[in-house]
């Protein structure tokens, strides 16, 4: 009897990712991003990502101690919401409103609702929207050594401040050379940190495949002025946080659904939001209010969107 | 007389509307964006709150039973109706920062839960006190937050600039609808840290025996002794 198998209990297949092997692909799959935002904006940008990377860090280390919990910092997901963070301010912004960031990300969206796991709320896009409502003036202040004018989105949104501009060429605005956020301009590097997340199979393809197709939908049909142009509609696409929003950040663990149809629908429901912020809000962006947004309806989407079991009948119908 | 004080340490610390009963939000979070606002907001309130609760311990026994809510409703209001005329007379500019929620107190359910649960069941002179001591927790709450959200969201408490945009640029989402929840939670949290932190549940009145059932929640929710 000595040669028995090995007696476990389930779960008998496990995965040999963690938390922490997750969190550093996307680190690396952000890398791209990060680069070219510090090519594009100097070392101005390098500063914030450092300085926002260390701040969540050691907010994140500093909290869990006086709260007397387990110190989780090990598993990276800081680390990543201050990368994003950083990704999604410009690189003027004043480097005491990024560590107020850093810790409202931390502190107030992820550890008042009990840390990673069960915050309802994306921490790096819940802070941004938050800076970008207490620092309106710093948050849309693009003017860098680079670039002084107006972000592309905001000249295609058109308007008094940026009458007589000259329209952004698609190219530009898929390659990156814009004004904007540091990590958000180049669509190329965020692709390219996309498809090492996809070929790792860390992230679906169904949530930003179903956000930018409903979004180009959107746009073709409702624009105002610009129905079925197919070059305002790339435009659209490739500038501001839409893509780094759609792969980066809608896709996070934690605040998406985690039904295959779920994620489908709520990819369909973040791109309409995001169609309807930007085309008839008084923004010229609306990715981030458009992702927290549909964060707050994660649970009734699962809800809505539970997979029949393999074997289980639909629920017939009570006879009436 | 030592109801009285007693009413009043009830109303202001122990069964505080605001942060402890959370009655009232709706001009809680509305009207305290600015440290005056809220003490103008709160000293009406008890204004109303003194006058309602001492007309309707004058009359419990007169109130039909079955009509007593239009009958509070219609006391309230005269009162409310007065206090509004007084401020567009003399106050005509805290009148205007507090616009709709002045008209709005007839139905603030501090004022509706002190005559229910107080007035209506309990003499003249204790009731005043009570209505006193729950508009001054009221105002006391009101203030506080208003001043937070002030100093912090436009760098100036009653109107005096406290810091410059050039020293700290001021988080002005705290004067917004979202820093009053921030401010509010924040607020609750810190009086119960101060109140309640040290006491354990045997000193807070607990018998550890019935766990279930019990009201009193100074055990911060560790319904420790139902499993013995």
């Amino acid at each position: 009897m000595s040669d028995l198998f090995s007696v476990s209990t389930s779960p008998h297949v496990r995965s040999s990712q963690t938390t922490s092997s997750i969190m550093l692909d996307v680190l690396i799959a952000l890398i791209p991003a990060s680069v070219f935002g510090v090519y594009n904006f100097g070392l101005g940008a390098l500063a914030r990502i450092i300085i926002s990377i260390a701040a969540c860090v050691a907010i994140e280390a500093i909290y869990e101690y006086f709260m007397h919990k387990e110190i989780t910092v090990r598993d990276l997901s800081a680390a990543v919401t201050g990368l994003l963070l950083a990704l999604n301010v410009p690189a003027t912004l004043p480097i005491g409103m990024l560590i107020i960031g850093d810790a409202f990300a931390i502190i107030i969206v992820k550890m008042l609702f009990g840390g990673l796991g069960q915050n309802f709320m994306n921490p790096a896009l819940g802070a941004r929207c938050f800076l970008f409502i207490s620092f309106a003036k710093w948050m849309s202040n693009f003017a860098t050594d680079a670039y002084t004018g107006p972000t592309p989105l905001a000249i295609l949104k058109g308007g008094e401040e940026v009458a007589g501009l000259a329209q952004p060429e698609l190219l530009n605005m898929f390659l990156g050379s814009t004004a904007g956020t540091i990590g958000e301009t180049s669509a190329l590097a965020i692709l390219i940190g996309a498809i090492y997340l996809l070929v790792k199979k860390i992230i679906s393809p169904r949530i930003p495949v179903a956000y930018i197709a409903s979004f180009a939908v959107f746009i073709l049909i409702f624009a105002p002025g610009h129905q079925f142009d197919f070059m305002y509609m790339l435009k659209e696409i490739c500038g501001g946080g839409l893509m780094l929003g759609a792969f980066f950040m809608a896709t996070d663990y934690v605040t998406s659904p985690i039904t295959p149809n779920g994620k489908i629908v709520f990819g369909i429901i973040l791109g309409i939001l995001t169609g309807l912020f930007r085309m008839f809000g008084a923004n010229a962006e609306g990715v981030s209010f458009a992702i927290i947004f549909g964060n707050l309806l994660v649970p009734l989407i699962e809800k809505a969107t539970v997979p029949k079991s393999f074997g289980k009948k639909k629920p017939e119908k009570e006879a009436k | 007389m030592n109801k009285c004080i007693e009413r009043l340490y009830n109303g202001i610390i122990k069964e505080n509307p605001t942060l402890v009963l959370i009655l009232g939000m709706c001009p809680t979070l509305a009207v305290t964006t600015s440290a005056i606002n809220g003490m103008g907001m709160g000293l009406t309130t008890t204004a109303v709150l003194v006058m309602s609760n001492f007309m309707i311990s004058l009359l419990r026994k007169i109130i039909p039973d079955k009509v007593r809510m239009p009958a509070y409703i219609v006391i309230v209001a005269s009162f409310v109706t007065v206090i509004q005329m007084l401020l567009e007379g003399y106050l005509p500019s805290l009148n205007e920062s507090l616009g709709v929620y002045i008209p709005l107190i007839v139905v603030n359910c501090i004022i509706l839960g002190r005559a229910e649960s107080y007035a209506s069941k309990n003499p003249v002179v204790p009731s005043i006190f009570d209505g006193l001591g729950m508009g001054l927790g009221f105002t006391l709450s009101l203030t506080i937050l208003g001043a937070l959200r002030e100093i912090l969201g436009a760098g100036t408490f009653f109107g005096l600039t406290v810091y410059t945009e050039e020293l700290m640029p001021p988080v002005s989402i705290m004067v917004l609808a979202p820093g009053a929840f921030f401010v509010l939670a924040m607020v609750i949290a810190v009086r119960n840290k101060i109140i309640r932190g040290k006491k354990t549940a045997a000193e807070a009145g607990c018998d550890k025996i019935d766990c279930g059932h019990c009201g009193n929640t100074a055990c911060a929710g560790h319904k420790t002794g139902s499993a013995e």
